[in-house]
């Protein structure tokens, strides 16, 4: 075990440089650019001997991913915000052709107005791109992520492209102590990527090719099939990482204290750490409540939502981003998964660290409060009713 | 001069979906026999989408990489790095995009490629519009050409802006080999497909295909209307090389470009002014053009 130091950003970095990526592509775009940073040192002192590739735009960053896959390549990149929203296009090329990339996603705000602070509504804007998303609460469980990544994405039974988030600044920025696996037990858990539709030179080959609705629909539901067989697939290999780490990070839909509580929140990303927190000191005081991590939001955990629904009285999901015209995207979700379970406890949608705000304690206290209260507003930006706190 | 021989292989199927007379198909028969079965091709939206059939049939006896219309030449960076990583030799990474996707949405990712000194060749076909979507008019479309988008009307006649010189913008990168290329001349053609084949870095070929359905001509006529562009002076052929150019076709006298113009249906609505501007602007193009040529013989001695 080696203990370093290091931000969201750099367990992204040795992450690729474990998984020994053989090409890498990228752009810069605060606040990723310390992620490929590191990774152009690696290039340059040998710790990492890939094809790095820069390039003048986002979009080339991923092309250049796709077209290295296409010819068997591992490929990684990394970006965030705006630098996805171009990317757009092209998400839905990789999944399309089954590229089984990984890309950090350093979650951003959107402009107008410019904001580099937190936020997700660059991610789950992509939600129907076909790639699987998880999202990464502290920096170990980014660097564990992004290499179960690899191995979700390359798994016979899934080829689909990854994205592993992480907030803006309270991950990229902040650094934790994080074990760093020796290569040899990476090796172990993730060998070299076994080629498998790919263009071979001298071999008459189409990837990509176009067809009518004769067989358009059969590739689309290619798709569909392998990405729902993600959950099942992720348990095994969670279980593998654990045997070799020691560690795991508790699948799709991680709870703490659920069982008999009367309020729930479901969070992601680095909000849980703050209502863990929260739990704990109401659960001291007498409250019931606990709290489930979604950390797979695609494809999203629908028989975990279910199940935790009927250990539950009442559920409120915080969303750091808004689908405008409806509610919070994490709450539409586990809106639609109830709608299809047994049990239907009341549901709220909690808008909270829009644009880096912090999601503080208090905050927190206020959302369980509300629940516990039987008010259950269908949308609330709970932002607006904290004092503002801008950093720097 | 030896004669040249133009290898006999061929990695095009005959049952491929182009049009009859199509200069893309031609273009892209003859740089495969160039290159040979070693050849990754990236292709965007474009009519060779089409030419090369669809799933789950395909025209080509090389691989081929469909990608979207702007991102070619990131597209071939990323082949490049691959073949790289994974220590494939002596393979051709080539990118074949028409004249929309190269020098309108694709300008940016050409560009890259350049910059970058990407060792591989980029083929722009240029059929003069948006032939794949029905003819619309794109930055290399020439003045005065009808398009679905730029109609002969009383207030507008064809086209109203000049051609963008994409030879001109690919050699401010100074690309390791760029040439100008027409399936009419085959030898031409080959020979410059074979030397660039074998030198390394980025490499550009901006080759002319007529379009009949879209030029407005019998698709009998293609081969000689390739000849009428090269020798009026509209397409002329050069290479440059090491910042070298060379015109690789001189006939002495240029044809009258109204003889080329005259042959399309898309330049029927041309007044005599027109054709007579057109004409004044080719001959000052083919002039600066032998300028150029004895500018770079005289500073290389």
């Amino acid at each position: 075990m080696t203990m370093k130091v290091l931000s969201g950003n750099y367990a992204q970095s040795y992450a690729a440089q474990l998984a020994r990526v053989q090409v890498i592509s990228a752009y810069p775009i605060t606040p990723q650019t310390s992620i490929v940073e590191k990774i152009a040192d690696f290039v340059a002192s040998g710790d990492l001997n890939a094809q790095y590739v820069k390039v003048e735009s986002e979009h080339s960053a991923l092309q250049v991913c796709i077209s290295a896959a296409a010819l068997g390549a591992r490929t990684y990149t990394a970006t965030s915000s705006q630098g996805l929203l171009l990317m757009h296009e092209l998400l839905h090329w990789a999944s399309g052709v089954r590229a089984p990339i990984v890309m950090g996603v350093v979650n951003r705000a959107v402009a107008p107005p410019w904001n580099i602070g937190a936020d997700h509504a660059d991610t789950m804007s992509q939600r129907d791109t076909g790639w699987i998303q998880f999202y990464a609460e502290s920096n170990q469980e980014v660097l564990d992520t992004v290499l179960e990544a690899f191995r979700l994405a390359e798994h016979p039974d899934i080829r689909l492209p990854v994205m592993v988030t992480e907030d803006a600044f309270y991950l990229s920025h902040t650094v934790e102590p994080v074990d760093v696996p020796e290569a040899t037990l990476v090796d172990r858990f993730l060998p070299p990527r076994e080629p498998h539709a790919i263009l071979v030179p001298g071999e008459a080959t189409r990837l990509g090719s176009f067809t009518g609705p004769d067989h358009y629909v059969d590739f689309r539901k290619q798709l569909a099939d392998a990405i729902e067989r993600v959950p099942k697939l992720l348990g095994k290999i969670e279980e593998e990482y654990r045997a070799l780490t020691g560690r795991s990070h508790g699948g799709a839909l991680p709870t703490y204290r659920v069982d008999g509580a009367d309020a729930v929140l479901v969070t992601m990303g680095t909000a849980t750490t703050t209502a863990r927190g929260v739990v704990d000191e109401m659960r001291a005081a007498g409250h019931k409540v606990g709290l489930a991590k979604l950390r797979l939001f695609r494809p999203f955990p629908d028989d975990e939502i279910r199940r935790l629904a009927t250990q539950v009285g009442r559920i409120g999901v915080v969303d750091r981003s808004y689908t405008f015209g409806r509610m919070g995207p994490a709450a539409t979700e586990v809106s639609a998964a109830l709608y299809s379970g047994g049990a239907r406890p009341p549901l709220s949608s909690f808008l909270a660290g829009i644009g880096g705000r912090d999601i503080t304690p208090h905050e927190v206290r206020r959302m369980y409060e509300t629940l516990l209260e039987g008010r259950t507003p269908t949308t609330h930006w709970e932002d607006l009713e904290e004092e503002v706190t801008v950093h720097g | 001069m030896a004669k040249l021989t133009i290898p006999a292989q061929e990695l095009m199927y005959p049952g491929h979906a182009a049009c009859p007379g199509c200069g893309p198909a031609l273009a892209m028969r003859l740089l495969l026999k160039g290159l040979g079965p070693r050849t990754l091709v990236s292709i965007p939206a474009c009519c060779w989408t089409v030419i090369a059939t669809p799933y789950p049939t395909t025209a080509l006896r090389v691989g081929v990489l469909d990608n979207a219309i702007e991102a070619t030449g990131a597209s071939i960076s990323g082949m490049r790095a691959a073949a790289d990583a994974l220590g494939l030799k002596d393979v051709n990474i080539v990118g074949f995009a028409g004249d929309g996707g190269t020098a309108d949405i694709g300008l940016q990712a050409l560009s890259g490629m350049l910059e970058r000194r990407t060792n591989a060749i980029y083929v722009m076909y240029d059929n003069e519009a948006y032939m794949n979507t029905g003819i619309q008019r794109s930055g290399a479309t020439p003045w005065g050409a009808w398009t679905t988008t730029t109609p002969v009307s009383p207030s507008l006649r064809g086209k109203p802006e000049p051609k963008k010189d994409i030879m001109g913008i690919v050699l401010a990168h100074r690309p390791t080999y760029a040439a100008t290329l027409n399936p009419s001349f085959p030898e031409d053609f080959d020979r410059k497909v074979e030397h660039a084949r074998d030198l390394t870095g980025p490499r550009f070929f901006h080759v002319f295909t007529p379009c009949p359905p879209g030029w407005r001509f019998d698709s009998a006529e293609t081969i000689a209307l390739g000849r009428l562009a090269t020798d009026s002076g509209v397409f002329p052929l050069y290479e440059v090389e090491e910042g070298r150019l060379r015109i690789t076709r001189k006939t002495g006298q240029l044809k009258p470009v109204s003889d080329y113009l005259s042959a399309q249906g898309r330049f029927r609505h041309l007044t005599p002014d027109d054709v007579a501007r057109i004409q004044a602007q080719v001959t000052e193009d083919w002039e600066r053009l032998l300028r150029r040529e004895r500018e770079e013989i005289v500073r290389s001695h």
